[in-house]
């Protein structure tokens, strides 16, 4: 066997195990999404997306959850977004480099990994309480906001790092102010790759329970949230709530509840997405 | 490069929109008293439930029959665990607590200290059932000494098998499934076994939700398991209830099998178990709460055998709603 021949084996051996390792990923969130889809899909009507919590699973709906986790994303994003692309930014553009920096650095990655329930805790003692929110949409939003800024901040990073020094450079050598480049250059530039971790962290934040449960929100909610102080229900402690119900209807209305999940982060993604081409056909290099 | 003008005011505009935000957020917004008195249908304000997920069917039923009552009320029910709904009802958060145990003495305690004062209302009972699975022949009846053989502390690693029980059930392992530590069911399932509250021997599939526990005993031939009558009531197929005999034949002779009936009359000994709701002497000044829980007092019992639980007898009904109305206009004194 020549060398050559060798080497094409093993490029066709690691391109078959390549095929492997993404069709592990998808043959289970198929099989997922085909179950759910043959068990909830027949549930979903109008009415179950107009209909308030009830105890006969067949007339209880989803409005509120809905409506509940609509409210809660886009407020978190509200929140979360500014503030982590402003901290990235400053980590990126204007810090130099040292100890107290990559320590920060350091911390910020680690706090990726903190379990959520712990942020609803921090939450309820600081927005809840401390604040006086109450368990609020806002301190439900703003406990969010906290869970996902690492996520945020960490990509906005990597999106800036990725855009040339040689942009900037050009910039500056224009008589450009570090604002005016980072606001006019680098940020558009770096834009589609900061949505692609803002889609990551708002897909982390649609489905949460836990520390919502802790902030305060609720299972059974009769009225749709008007402002951003009322109480609220979000679609995962609906779905988690009719799961361990005893009665199997309700595990009907979880999978159909479930897919309005899906639906809905499909739809923010889907929006971002949309974004992110567009702001990137108009750059050209 | 050309930069995007459109998608730069985005921006620009969503940093602006979301710290006026922010800030005006931080102004704080207390939410106290929001009770209107009016007379008859017209109440309004809203009441605040929280607790346990074991009583939440019922409250949810009668929340959800109470909007035809007062529509401009507020009722609201979260699921933070009784012992979780606790920690907010005496810092008097939340002006009901569902509770599936009663109060113990350090939230009591807690409780005071802030000055909430309040009222225990049993509404309905439940019965622990002790479940194996339908091919299991040979464990149809057991005693609660046997029962706390299995689940006391020093079980542990040591009883492992079917014939440690009895010497004439098989040699076969025993897989065990129960209700998670956090829950009331817990506290109240080892108070009545083991003799002491939240006590148990670790080793067994814990879970709080009941769903997981009826597909564990369901599929598992050795298994043995234990949680509310109404996850048995809707099961049935898949599970086999096993009698209880509290060698006490004062409330009724030999091993006594769950049912609405055994449940009410007090038979089904040591596993029925009365559900409360708490209610804070605040709330219980405001109207919209007096008719609330009155309400709930009187459709407890055909709401609470409608999501699968046992309702208390007529007579105890009228006997509680006599100590809710004792309470509420000793309130307005």
């Amino acid at each position: 066997m020549t060398n050559t021949t060798r080497n094409r084996i093993k490029d066709k051996a690691f391109q078959f195990f390549g095929v492997f390792c993404l069709l592990v990923g998808l043959v289970f969130l198929g099989a997922l999404l085909v179950d759910i889809v043959t068990r909830g899909m027949g549930r979903i009507d109008w009415d179950f997306l107009t209909s308030l919590p009830s105890r006969r699973a067949s007339r209880s709906g989803i409005l509120t959850a809905w409506a509940g986790t609509l409210w809660i994303l886009v407020l978190t994003s509200l929140i979360a977004f500014p503030l982590g692309i402003a901290a990235g930014v400053y980590l990126e553009e204007y810090t130099k480099k040292t100890k107290l920096s990559s320590f920060l650095e350091i911390n910020i990655a680690n706090l990726a990994g903190v379990p959520s329930i712990i942020y609803g805790l921090l939450g309820l003692e600081v927005f809840v309480r401390q604040m006086g929110l109450g368990a609020s949409l806002l301190s439900g939003a703003l406990t969010l906001s906290l869970l996902i800024l690492p996520i945020v901040i960490v990509t906005t990073r990597e999106a800036l790092k990725a855009v040339p020094q040689t942009v900037r450079q050009g910039s500056f050598a224009l008589g450009a102010t570090k604002w005016q480049t980072t606001w006019r250059q680098v940020l558009p530039a770096s834009f589609g790759g900061i949505l692609t971790g803002v889609i990551l962290a708002l897909s982390r934040a649609v489905g949460e329970a836990a520390p919502l449960i802790v902030v305060g929100a609720l299972a059974y909610v009769p009225f749709v949230p008007s402002s951003p102080n009322d109480e609220f229900t979000v679609l995962p402690i609906q779905i988690f709530n009719w799961t361990s119900r005893p009665q199997a209807e309700f595990l009907v209305n979880a999978a159909a509840a479930i897919i309005m999940l899906l639906f809905i982060t499909f739809l923010l993604n889907g929006i971002a997405v949309y974004l992110r081409n567009r702001q990137q056909k108009k750059i050209k290099w | 490069m050309k930069s995007n003008n459109a998608s730069l005011f985005n921006l620009k505009a969503a940093l602006l929109v979301s710290g006026t935000l922010f800030f005006s957020a931080c102004g704080g917004n207390n939410k106290e008293g929001n009770s209107s008195t009016t007379a008859g249908d017209n109440l309004t304000g809203s009441i605040q439930i929280d607790g346990s997920s074991t009583v939440y069917p019922v409250t949810e039923a009668v929340a959800e029959e109470f909007r035809a009552e007062a529509p401009d009320v507020k009722v609201t029910v979260g699921v933070s665990g009784t012992g979780g709904g606790f920690k907010k009802f005496v810092r008097g958060e939340i002006d009901i607590n569902n509770s599936s145990r009663s109060i113990k003495e350090e939230e009591a305690a807690t409780a005071k200290e802030n000055n909430i004062s309040y009222l225990e209302l049993p509404i309905t009972y439940d019965g622990l059932t002790v479940v194996v699975n339908p091919e299991n022949t040979w464990a149809t009846s057991m005693t609660v000494a046997e029962l706390k053989k299995i689940w006391e502390p020093a079980a542990q690693g040591k009883i492992m098998r079917w014939n440690q029980i009895r010497p004439e059930w098989p040699n076969e392992e025993i897989h065990l499934f129960g209700a998670g530590v956090e829950s009331g069911t817990y506290d109240y399932f080892t108070e009545a076994i083991v003799g002491k509250s939240h006590s148990s021997r670790g080793d067994y599939t814990a879970s709080e939700d009941d769903n997981v526990l009826v597909q564990g005993v369901s599929t598992d031939k050795n298994a043995l398991g234990f949680f509310g009558y109404a996850y048995f009531l809707e099961n049935q197929g898949k599970l086999k209830a096993v009698a209880i005999d509290d060698q006490n034949d004062a409330n009724g002779k030999g091993a006594i099998l769950p049912s609405v009936e055994t449940v009410k009359n007090g038979t089904y000994a040591p596993l029925s178990r009365p559900l409360f709701i708490y209610i804070n002497s605040k709330a219980a000044a405001r109207p919209e709460v007096v008719q609330f829980v009155n309400f709930y007092l009187d459709n407890a019992s055909d709401l609470s055998s409608e999501v699968g639980y046992i309702p208390l007898p007529a007579e105890e009904i009228q006997k509680q709603k006599q100590k809710f109305q004792e309470f509420a206009s000793g309130l307005k004194k």
